[in-house]
């Protein structure tokens, strides 16, 4: 028997018992769909982390006390602004170096009250970081030097604290003490799922007196350029051990920390992949029970056939045919699902689901090889009947 | 096949079935001797437990004997694979069944059309033979028509085309009748008949009816897995 004879037969078959055939696909569907979507929502979320990484600027060594982990709490800081004057000493350039010490604070202006991240930081700050503004300037060597009561609002605090009216030159309260706008920042997004719009910035002087402490939580450096990062990374580090014997620094590059979280969330797009790869399990073993139920029910067929002469594997072919066109017709129907679940919840949700190349081959590639694992046993079964028994059956 | 031209359509010799029912051996066929010649028209008559299915089936190639030769158009069937025998079955034997046995949702040509998909023919080819077929029993006008379309009669005939589409050399018809009135009936031997005697296909008829095996030119009788009378070979 020809292969066409044996696909057109199979074909023949599904299609005598198109409601059957539909249910046992839906499994199948249902299973790929889910890979699909779940892969794509996976892959969007990572590639969304690194554009946001990446966005933070480009070239930026983050130095922070202790040992930097992924989950770990940090590490209790002891750097001070001391610290930061030699670092810069180090480094040999003042705009390379910036601060930031944080803290969690009410913001007021008159009845509107927000709570908002305060961030005490310098002059350098948008020499290494990507921050556009979008009014005003931005804080001054003046500021810091002078513990000015000035603040840069963040676009999203800007608007909801003064909406259509320009901020600038306008007050605001901020933990109880009146701050003057001298400038807003562009909108530019989030980034781990903190608004960054929503970030206040003052003289990390003006912070520290505020918050009563002398400390700074850490120190960002600006390399020039990619090839500076590595030898960078080890002077800063290098340096603050030497000023702090027996302590450990940590200095991280976007590419490490992309390193990092990319390799985490590579997981669990891979953990999502699998629970749903479950589901196409669950899908096999239907098509498997209605190609056994299949069987039994054309046993007088087979019967016929072998008569007719049809060999053992004439007739294996066609019931595994059968097994792999369910899998494989409900695989294309479930990837066409799956894209366009993947395309709907990217455009109406805040999610965002890339749809790769490789998930929906393998989707595909999946469900034809658990057309043929679930189709075997039955068509094995089919193809071994007993020719004399078969035409007796009822 | 030369030689399968002058060989005896089926020799047997000394066939015996032995079958495990339930643990305990169950003698179908006692050691059984035949010989049908090419083109000859027997019936093997019998009533139900004599053993005639089972020695149908074993010169259908649908099953083994548990000893003895069995020889079909001088091939040996005792050492073939089981895709050989499938293969014999193909281009040796037709097969005409009491139930008729039709695919039920195929039209009359797809269903004479199947043994030669076994064969490997093109489906142009195959459609024309099968039409062919179908008009040597009087169904040229029903080609495309299904099983549930077609009374008794017809089913019956469009089953004896499909048995005939491969141009066997042995026609075994197991109770042909036994579904049909008595005017399908005869019909239906008509047919069977004047296959025999123009084709010169052999026709094995299988029966417990003696009136239909009247029809036939060879008597066989069946009792007890052995063969009880032969009215022997017209030729």
């Amino acid at each position: 028997m020809r292969g066409r004879e044996a696909f057109a037969m199979a074909l023949e078959a599904l299609r005598v018992n198109r409601l059957r055939s539909t249910l046992t696909m839906l499994g199948v569907i249902i299973g790929v769909l889910a890979v699909v979507v779940l892969v794509s929502v996976g892959t969007g979320a990572k590639d969304a982390v690194e554009e946001q990484i990446s966005g933070l600027g480009t070239n930026i060594i983050l130095v922070v006390p202790g040992q930097l982990t992924v989950g770990a709490a940090p590490t209790q800081s002891r750097l001070s602004l001391a610290d930061v004057a030699y670092l810069r000493r180090v480094v040999g350039d003042p705009a390379k170096v910036t601060v930031s010490l944080q803290s969690g604070e009410t913001v007021r202006v008159g009845r509107t009250e927000a709570f908002v991240t305060v961030i005490g930081t310098d002059q350098s700050l948008t020499g290494i970081f990507e921050r556009p503004l979008a009014k005003g300037r931005p804080l001054s060597e003046t500021d810091v030097d002078t513990r000015r009561r000035v603040a840069v609002l963040g676009a999203e605090v800007a608007t909801r604290m003064f909406g259509d009216v320009d901020p600038v030159g306008r007050q605001v309260s901020i933990a109880g003490a009146r701050f003057r706008v001298v400038g807003v920042y562009a909108t530019i997004g989030q980034t781990f799922g903190l608004s960054r719009d929503q970030e206040v910035h003052v003289p990390v002087t003006t912070a520290q007196r505020m918050l009563g402490v002398d400390r700074v939580n850490g120190l960002a450096v600006g390399a020039s350029g990619p090839d500076e990062i590595e030898p960078l990374q080890r002077k800063v580090v290098d340096a603050l051990t030497a000023r702090y014997p027996g302590e450990k620094f940590s200095a991280v590059t976007q590419t490490q920390l992309l390193g990092t979280i990319g390799s985490v969330l590579g997981m669990l797009t891979g953990v999502l992949a699998a629970i749903a790869g479950i589901s196409l399990l669950v899908g096999g073993v239907g098509v498997s029970n209605i190609m056994l139920v299949s069987v039994r029910e054309r046993t007088r067929e087979i019967g016929l056939r072998k008569a007719l002469g049809a060999r053992q594997r004439d007739v294996l072919a066609q019931f595994l045919i059968e097994a792999v066109l369910l899998t494989t017709i409900g695989g294309v129907i479930g990837i066409v699902l799956g894209v366009g679940g993947a395309l709907a919840i990217r455009s109406f949700t805040e999610v965002p689901a890339t749809i790769t190349w490789w998930s929906i081959a393998l989707a595909f590639g999946v469900s034809a090889a658990v057309g043929v694992f679930f189709g075997v046993a039955p068509a094995r079964r089919a193809g071994r009947l007993d020719p004399v028994i078969a035409l007796r059956a009822e | 096949m030369t030689s399968g031209e002058r060989a005896p359509a089926i020799e047997a010799v000394d066939l015996t079935r032995r079958y495990q029912l339930e643990g305990v051996a169950v003698d179908a066929l006692r050691g059984v001797s035949l010989r049908i010649g090419q083109g000859e028209f027997a019936a093997i008559v019998g009533p139900s437990g004599s053993g005639k299915s089972t020695l149908m089936h074993l010169l259908g190639c649908l099953d083994r004997p548990t000893s003895g030769v069995l020889r079909v158009n001088g091939v040996e069937m005792s050492g073939l694979s089981e895709s050989r025998l499938a293969e014999l079955r193909n281009r040796t034997i037709g097969f005409v069944f009491q139930s008729f046995h039709l695919l039920a949702r195929t039209t009359a040509l797809d269903n004479v059309a199947l043994p030669l998909v076994y064969r490997g023919v093109g489906r142009s080819e195959r459609r024309a033979r099968a039409a062919a077929a179908l008009e040597a029993v009087g169904l040229g006008h029903r080609l495309e028509h299904r099983p549930s379309q077609m009374s008794g009669g017809e089913q019956q005939r469009v089953a004896i085309a499909r048995a005939l589409v491969g141009e066997p050399k042995v026609l075994l018809a197991d109770e042909p009748t036994g579904n049909l009135d008595t005017r399908n009936g005869a019909e239906v031997m008509a047919i069977l008949d004047r296959l025999n005697a123009d084709g010169g296909v052999a026709v094995v008829l299988v029966t417990h009816d003696q009136e239909i095996a009247a029809c036939a030119r060879r008597q066989i009788h069946v009792r007890d897995g052995l063969i009880e009378l032969d009215t022997g070979s017209a030729r």
